[in-house]
């Protein structure tokens, strides 16, 4: 997955590469094992939502790598005339819900799981949000909602990589303590290491099951895992990579065990 | 209005299993009986117009039709970008009503006057937009759009609205509706100040002022070929709206009329601006506003002398 990043961030030239890598084990785990996915149009299908829309290149690379996106539509990543650009659209198969603006996701998420309990539906909602994110209040407005509701078959999943788009989170609007927020809200949860498969496939895989609450999964993460240089560097939010660069990344991510 | 729409929104719900109805906290000796009813289908999202307006997102995307009521001013706009990139976006029948929009909560003040729904509605690619004139059209109006696929706001009067004399509770959506015939002057008006217009029209009438009255309640879809229809019958043509003269039904004639380079004169009555800083009544505050029916018939006078209104 992460060499599918990085392939198509330096053939398309564009940015948003940390982001992606930070969310590549969570994407992983999600449409490798926890997501049941029938078909992307059953109507009992789980929907994942990418609240932070611009990360989608790991989503693009789990779908190819789900045989929903071919390779070579893949290719077309924000190139022209494609469906494939900076942040994800819902015309574009296997995608729910077109995303970009954040603080909206979790709210679309609280509507599937209400949908899915009223219709007597299985399906869940899984909403990957940002650490800064979690800024918006509208936000909020919904991690109440689905609390007080107990809407146990949705989970928000925070990519807690502590870097915003102009900094560190710390510096900006200090987050800490992220899951005691979310706990003192009343949701189920979870602090796991967000690159670590096996934790994240035990919060995952069976999220959702049964009444309780909602679960709110704070996956500690490093913007730019597997590569060095980029590794909790606030300029790899933005910058494209280049020849050199791009060479040594690959090595890192195809070197890494 | 209120009462048609409980009433209404209760019937459909009857019939049509998918139909929820959201509130973000308001509504009180309003929604009661629906939510006895179908407690299953009603949810207090709390004060929370955002996030109402994205669950209704998700609720619409799996087969649901959700209504979301609210003041128009917190129902337009405080969740706007989120019925953008939702409903609008994807195309998906979530139905915003926004309970009375202009003067109508009177003196609530300028928080509670939507005077720019209308206009921030209409910009909207496939959002209908609907401002009913009297009960018995809102009534009509709701069913009629209550199952479109794609999304749909609607202004709705908070007060009563006895029937408009020629209206019968008519509603076909992209069309307007003739309630008076008239070759002098002509005046289209929106909303629930429509009941201004006709007694204007009445007045004009009286003075041997054959007086021609339309009722745009379908904004968008526009009535675009009705709207100039009219514009060719009459050398001035008033439009009346609880609004600001952009971007609502003022902009939509002006925008027709110049489209087919008409050759009446059209003067759009609104809200004025900046917000006066005064509170008033409903009745105080339209009539400050030149939106009293005495106001209308002097604005039509005055257009058609060539006067500045």
């Amino acid at each position: 997955m992460r060499r599918l990043i990085l392939d198509e961030s330096m053939r398309a030239h564009v940015g948003h590469i940390g982001s992606a890598l930070s969310i590549a084990e969570i994407v992983a785990v999600l449409f490798g094992e926890a997501l049941r996915f029938p078909g992307t149009d059953d109507p009992q299908r789980d929907r994942f939502i990418l609240s932070k829309g611009h990360a989608v290149l790991a989503l693009y690379a789990a779908l190819m790598l789900k045989g929903i996106l071919t390779r070579e539509e893949l290719a077309t990543y924000c190139g022209d005339g494609t469906l494939l650009g900076a942040h994800p659209e819902h015309t574009l198969r296997g995608i729910d819900f077109s995303t970009g603006s954040l603080g909206h996701g979790l709210a679309i998420g609280a509507g599937v799981a209400l949908a899915a309990r009223m219709a007597g539906s299985p399906h869940r909602a899984f909403v990957l949000v940002s650490d800064a994110e979690c800024n918006e209040g509208s936000l909020w407005e919904t991690v109440m909602f689905a609390a007080h509701h107990r809407l146990s078959n949705l989970v928000a999943v925070v990519d807690d990589n502590g870097q915003q788009a102009m900094g560190k989170t710390r510096d900006i609007i200090d987050l800490s303590p992220l899951g005691a927020k979310w706990r003192a809200f009343g949701w189920d949860v979870r602090e796991v290491d967000g690159h670590s498969v096996p934790e994240l496939r035990g919060v995952l895989c069976a999220a959702g099951e049964g009444p309780g609450r909602p679960r709110a999964v704070i996956a500690r993460t490093v913007s730019g895992r597997g590569v060095s240089f980029m590794e909790g560097e606030v300029k790899w939010h933005y910058l494209p990579l280049t020849g050199e660069l791009y060479e040594r990344a690959l090595g890192e991510i195809e070197a890494a065990p | 209005m209120r009462k048609q729409l409980a009433a209404t929104l209760l019937d459909l719900a009857g019939r049509d299993p998918r139909i929820v109805l959201l509130t973000a906290d308001l509504g009180f000796m309003v929604l009661e009986e629906f939510a006895a009813a179908y407690p299953d289908r009603f949810y207090n999202v709390g004060v929370a117009e955002a996030d109402m307006a994205g669950i209704a997102t998700g609720l619409a995307a799996c087969g649901y039709i959700p209504f979301l009521y609210s003041i128009a001013t917190f129902a337009s706009m405080r969740g706007y970008e989120q019925l953008r990139d939702g409903p609008v976006l994807h195309r998906l029948p979530v139905r915003v009503l926004g309970i009375g929009g202009g003067f109508e909560y009177g003196h609530a003040g300028p928080t509670h006057a939507a005077l720019e729904d209308l206009g921030i509605m209409r910009c909207q690619p496939g959002l209908t937009v609907i401002a009913p004139a009297d009960d018995d059209q809102a009534s009509a109006a709701i069913r009629a759009v209550y199952d479109l696929p794609g999304p749909v706001y609607f202004r709705i009067s908070k007060e009563n609205c006895p029937p408009l004399p020629g209206l019968d509770g008519r509603f076909t959506l992209g069309r307007m509706e003739i309630l008076r015939e008239g070759a002098d002057a002509g005046i289209i008006a929106i909303g629930s100040i429509a009941a201004e217009a006709v007694r204007a029209a009445e007045m004009l009438a009286a003075d041997g002022i054959r007086t021609a009255v339309g009722i745009v309640s379908s904004l968008r879809p526009a009535p675009a070929d009705d709207i100039r229809k009219f514009l060719g019958g009459v050398a001035t043509v008033v439009t009346v709206e609880e609004h600001y003269p952009e971007g609502g039904l003022g902009s939509l004639v002006a925008e027709t009329a110049a489209g087919i380079g008409a050759p009446c004169r059209v003067v759009r009555l609104g809200a004025q601006f900046p917000f006066p800083a005064v509170i008033g009544s409903t009745r105080f505050l339209r009539e400050h506003h030149g939106l009293s029916a005495e106001n209308i018939a002097r604005s039509v006078r005055e257009g058609r002398g060539g006067g500045r209104p």
